[in-house]
C-alpha cells in the first residue's frame, strides 16, 4: 500500500510549481495570533506549497497553496467534489493510503515538509489528528477505551489515564453526558455525541493540529452547537482546519476561510482570506457567488 | 402543560398492526372453502397419495384466496394475497426432507441410546451385541480430538489467509482467494488420498490419527478462509482510517482495531469449519481410521471417530450393528446441529450493537 505514496515516480513529468497562484492568508491582517506567524524564519503552524493530488491517472488537485497559522480556525468550503477532503487527507499522510494515490508538492509543518523520506508518517499523524464526516468510533471498544485508544495504538506511554480521559472528554464537550458510563460501548451513544467521542479520542495524543471533515454534517443543530463551541474552545490551543458545507458554520467558528473549485478539471484553490472578508467583499467572483449560495 | 397533566385518562394499549378478529374470521373461512375445494380436487383427479393431498390444498388455498379477495375488494391485490401462500408452501416443500431425514435419525436412533452408550467403549463388546452394552465414548472423544486439532491447525491459517487477502491485499492476494476457492472443491477422499501419500506411506508408515487431523485440516481451512474473508470486508474502512489517523501501523490497525472488532464473526467462520468437516468419513477411513477403545496416542495408533464407528457398524450389518449405527449418527447430528446454534448466536451478537 505505502510504496503508492511516490511523490518521485508517478509525478516525474511534473515539476511543481510553488509560485503563480499563491494564496497565502499569512501576510496584510492582524490576526489575533498573529505574532505566531513567524519564529526564527521558519513558519509555524502548517503550509502546504504547491500541493497536487492524483487518484491514479485522476488529477482531482491542483497545485494549492495555503498557510495554516498555528492556533487559528481555517474553514475549506467549496461545492462537493472539488478537492477539500483530498487536501484534508495530504495534510496528515491520510491520502497514501487510497491505492494508486500520488501526490505533488510539499506541506510544511513547522517548518519541516511533512512528505520528506526521512519523516515518519505514522508520527505525523500523531501529531496532527483527524476527525471523520461519519462518526466512527471504535465498535468492539467502550466509550474509555475509545478515548484512549490513540496513545494506545501508536505506544506512546500515558502517566495519568484516567486524568487523560476526563480532560479529553471535557475538552470535547462530552464529559458530563458520559462520565456515569465509560464503560457502555461507544456505539451506544447518538451520533452528536459519537463525533464528539471521536474528538476527544483525536485529543488524547495531544495533536498541533486538528483536521475536522465536515465534522457536522451527520449531526442535529443542537449537537453541532456543541461542536461548534468546542472548535473554538481548541482553538486557543491548536491549528484547526475545518472543511465545512455550512456557509454559517464557517462564519461563526473560523478565523481564515479558503474557497476551493473544481470547473469539471482538478480541484484548485480559488481564494483563501480572513473569513470577515471572504464574506464581506471577496475579491473573486465565484467566491462571492458561492457564499452568497448562488451555486454549489 | 398544567391542563394535560391534571386529565389522565387511562390508556389501553393496542396493537393494531396484528391480525383482528375479522381477519381471523376470513382466515377460517379461507380454511373452509380450501378443504372443501381441496377435498374435490383430490376425489376428482388424478392426484394421489400425500403429495396429492398437499398439491390440492395448496392449489385450493390459492383459488379460494384470489376468488375471496377479489370479492371482498378488501384493498389487498391478488398477487399480495397470494404470494405468502406460495412462499409458505415453498419453505414446507423446502422443510419436508430436512424434517424426514432428522425424523429417521431421530426414530431410529434412540433405541440405542442409554446412559452407558456415552460411558461405555467397545474393547470388550463387538457390534453386533444387544444394545445395552458397549458404547461410543471413545469415537465421541476421538471425534472432539481429530477435529479439535484440525481446528488449531486450519482456523489460524484460514483467518491468516483472510487477513493476507482482505487488510493486506498484496500482490498475491488474488492467487491465494483462488486456491481457497480452488480447495473448496476438492473432494474429501482426495484429501484423505493426499495425506495418505504423503504423510502416511513415506513418513509415519502406519495410520494414525494426527493423519486424520491433517486430512481435516485441508477440507475445513478454504471454507475458514472464506467465511473470515466475508467477515473482514464488512468492517467499514472509516474505522480503519480512524486507527489510522491516530498513528497505528498496519499491524496494530489490524490486531488491536479490526480482529476485535470481528471476533465473533471468526469465532462463527471457524464453527462452520467445525461443522463442514465433523462428518466427514472417507478420509478419515483412509488415515485415522477406527480403535475399539479411547487411546491417547495421537502418532503411533488409529483412533475411534463417529463417522468410521458409523462405517463400521454398518459394514458388519447386523440388526443390532445397524441400531447402533443409527445411534451414532443421532449423536454426531446432534453435535454439529449444537455446533451450528452456538454459531449462529455468536454471529448473531455482531459487535457494534450493544
Ligand atoms: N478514493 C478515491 N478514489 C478515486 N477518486 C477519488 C477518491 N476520493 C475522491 N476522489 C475524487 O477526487 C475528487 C475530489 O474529491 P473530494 O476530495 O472527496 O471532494 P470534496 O471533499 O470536496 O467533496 C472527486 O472528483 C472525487 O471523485
Ligand atoms: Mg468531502
Amino acid at each position: 500500500m505505502s510504496d503508492s505514496i511516490s511523490t518521485d515516480s508517478t509525478t516525474e513529468s511534473f515539476v511543481p510549481s510553488i509560485t503563480p497562484n499563491v494564496a497565502s492568508v499569512t501576510t496584510e491582517h492582524t490576526s489575533r495570533n498573529a505574532e505566531n506567524l513567524e519564529v526564527n524564519g521558519t513558519t509555524t503552524g502548517l503550509e502546504a506549497r504547491g500541493v497536487h493530488a492524483w487518484f491514479d491517472k485522476h488529477h482531482a488537485l491542483e497545485d494549492v497553496s495555503i498557510h495554516f497559522p498555528q492556533n487559528t480556525v481555517t474553514g475549506l468550503i467549496g461545492p462537493s467534489g472539488c478537492g477539500k477532503s483530498t487536501f484534508l487527507r495530504l495534510l496528515n499522510r491520510m491520502h497514501e493510503f487510497i491505492p494508486k494515490s500520488a501526490m505533488a508538492g510539499e506541506v510544511l509543518f513547522n517548518g519541516e515538509d511533512m512528505y520528506a523520506s526521512h519523516v515518519n508518517a505514522t508520527d505525523i499523524r500523531t501529531r496532527i489528528g483527524m476527525v471523520f464526516q461519519k462518526p466512527n468510533p471504535f465498535p468492539a471498544m467502550t466509550i474509555g477505551e475509545n478515548v484512549l485508544a490513540g496513545p494506545k495504538l501508536a505506544k506512546k506511554k500515558v502517566e495519568n489515564p484516567d486524568d487523560l480521559l476526563e480532560e479529553c472528554l471535557t475538552r470535547a464537550g462530552l464529559w458530563k453526558e458520559v462520565k456515569d458510563r465509560l464503560k457502555a460501548q461507544g456505539s451506544s451513544l447518538s451520533g452528536g455525541q459519537q463525533q464528539r467521542l471521536c474528538i476527544a479520542r483525536a485529543l488524547a495524543l495531544k495533536p498541533e493540529v486538528l483536521l475536522l471533515d465536515e465534522p457536522c454534517s451527520a449531526l442535529d443543530p443542537g449537537s453541532t452547537l456543541r461542536v461548534e463551541e468546542t472548535i473554538v474552545q481548541l482553538s486557543q490551543s491548536m491549528t484547526i482546519v475545518i472543511v465545512t458545507h455550512n456557509m454559517q458554520q464557517a462564519s461563526r467558528v473560523s478565523d481564515y476561510c479558503a474557497f476551493f473549485l473544481s470547473d469539471g478539471g482538478p480541484g484548485r484553490l480559488i481564494e483563501a482570506d480572513l473569513t470577515t472578508n471572504m464574506f464581506s467583499n471577496p475579491k473573486d467572483e465565484r467566491t462571492a457567488n458561492y457564499v452568497q449560495g448562488r451555486f454549489g | 402543560m398544567n391542563a394535560i397533566a391534571t386529565e389522565v385518562t387511562p390508556v389501553t394499549p393496542r396493537k393494531p398492526w396484528k391480525n383482528t378478529r375479522a381477519t381471523l374470521k376470513t382466515a377460517t373461512i379461507n380454511g373452509f372453502f380450501s378443504a372443501v375445494l381441496a377435498t374435490a380436487l383430490y376425489t376428482f383427479t388424478g392426484l394421489d397419495g400425500i403429495l396429492g393431498w398437499y398439491v390440492s390444498f395448496i392449489i385450493s388455498v390459492m383459488v379460494v384466496m384470489a376468488i375471496v379477495s377479489k370479492v371482498t375488494g378488501n384493498g389487498k391485490s391478488i398477487a399480495d394475497q397470494v404470494a405468502p401462500v406460495v412462499i409458505s408452501a415453498g419453505f414446507a416443500t423446502v422443510m419436508i426432507p430436512w424434517i424426514s431425514l432428522i425424523g429417521t435419525v431421530v426414530q431410529r436412533g434412540v433405541k440405542g441410546i442409554y446412559t452407558g452408550f456415552f460411558t461405555h467403549d467397545m474393547l470388550v463388546n463387538s457390534m453386533d451385541e444387544p444394545l445395552n452394552v458397549g458404547g461410543i465414548s471413545h469415537a465421541i472423544i476421538g471425534t472432539l480430538i481429530i477435529v479439535g486439532i484440525a481446528t488449531i491447525i486450519a482456523a489460524p491459517l484460514g483467518i491468516i489467509a483472510a487477513l493476507y487477502i482482505v487488510e493486506i491485499n498484496g500482490k498475491a492476494a488474488r492467487f491465494v482467494r483462488f486456491l481457497t476457492q480452488a480447495m473448496s472443491g476438492v473432494p474429501s477422499i482426495v484429501a484423505g488420498l493426499f495425506i495418505y501419500s504423503t504423510v502416511i506411506i513415506t513418513v509415519t508408515h502406519k495410520n494414525n490419527a494426527f493423519a486424520g487431523s491433517l486430512a481435516l485440516a485441508i477440507l475445513m481451512l478454504p471454507t475458514v478462509a472464506r467465511t473470515s474473508e466475508e467477515v473482514l470486508k464488512v468492517v467499514p474502512r472509516e474505522i480503519r482510517d480512524a486507527s489510522y489517523a491516530l498513528g497505528a501501523t498496519q499491524v496494530r490497525t489490524t490486531l488491536r482495531v479490526v480482529l476485535p472488532t470481528v471476533r465473533s464473526g471468526l469465532i462463527t467462520a471457524t464453527i462452520l469449519g467445525v461443522a463442514r468437516v465433523a462428518g466427514e468419513t472417507a478420509p478419515l477411513l483412509l488415515t485415522s481410521q477406527y480403535f475399539v477403545r479411547f487411546t491417547t496416542n495421537m502418532f503411533n495408533s488409529t483412533m475411534a471417530s463417529l463417522p468410521t464407528y458409523v462405517f463400521g457398524a454398518l459394514r458388519t450389518g447386523t440388526e443390532n450393528s445397524l441400531a447402533r449405527a443409527w445411534s451414532a449418527s443421532l449423536v454426531l447430528i446432534a453435535i454439529v446441529v449444537f455446533l451450528s446454534v452456538i454459531a449462529r448466536l455468536l454471529g448473531g451478537r455482531s459487535t457494534g450493537r450493544k
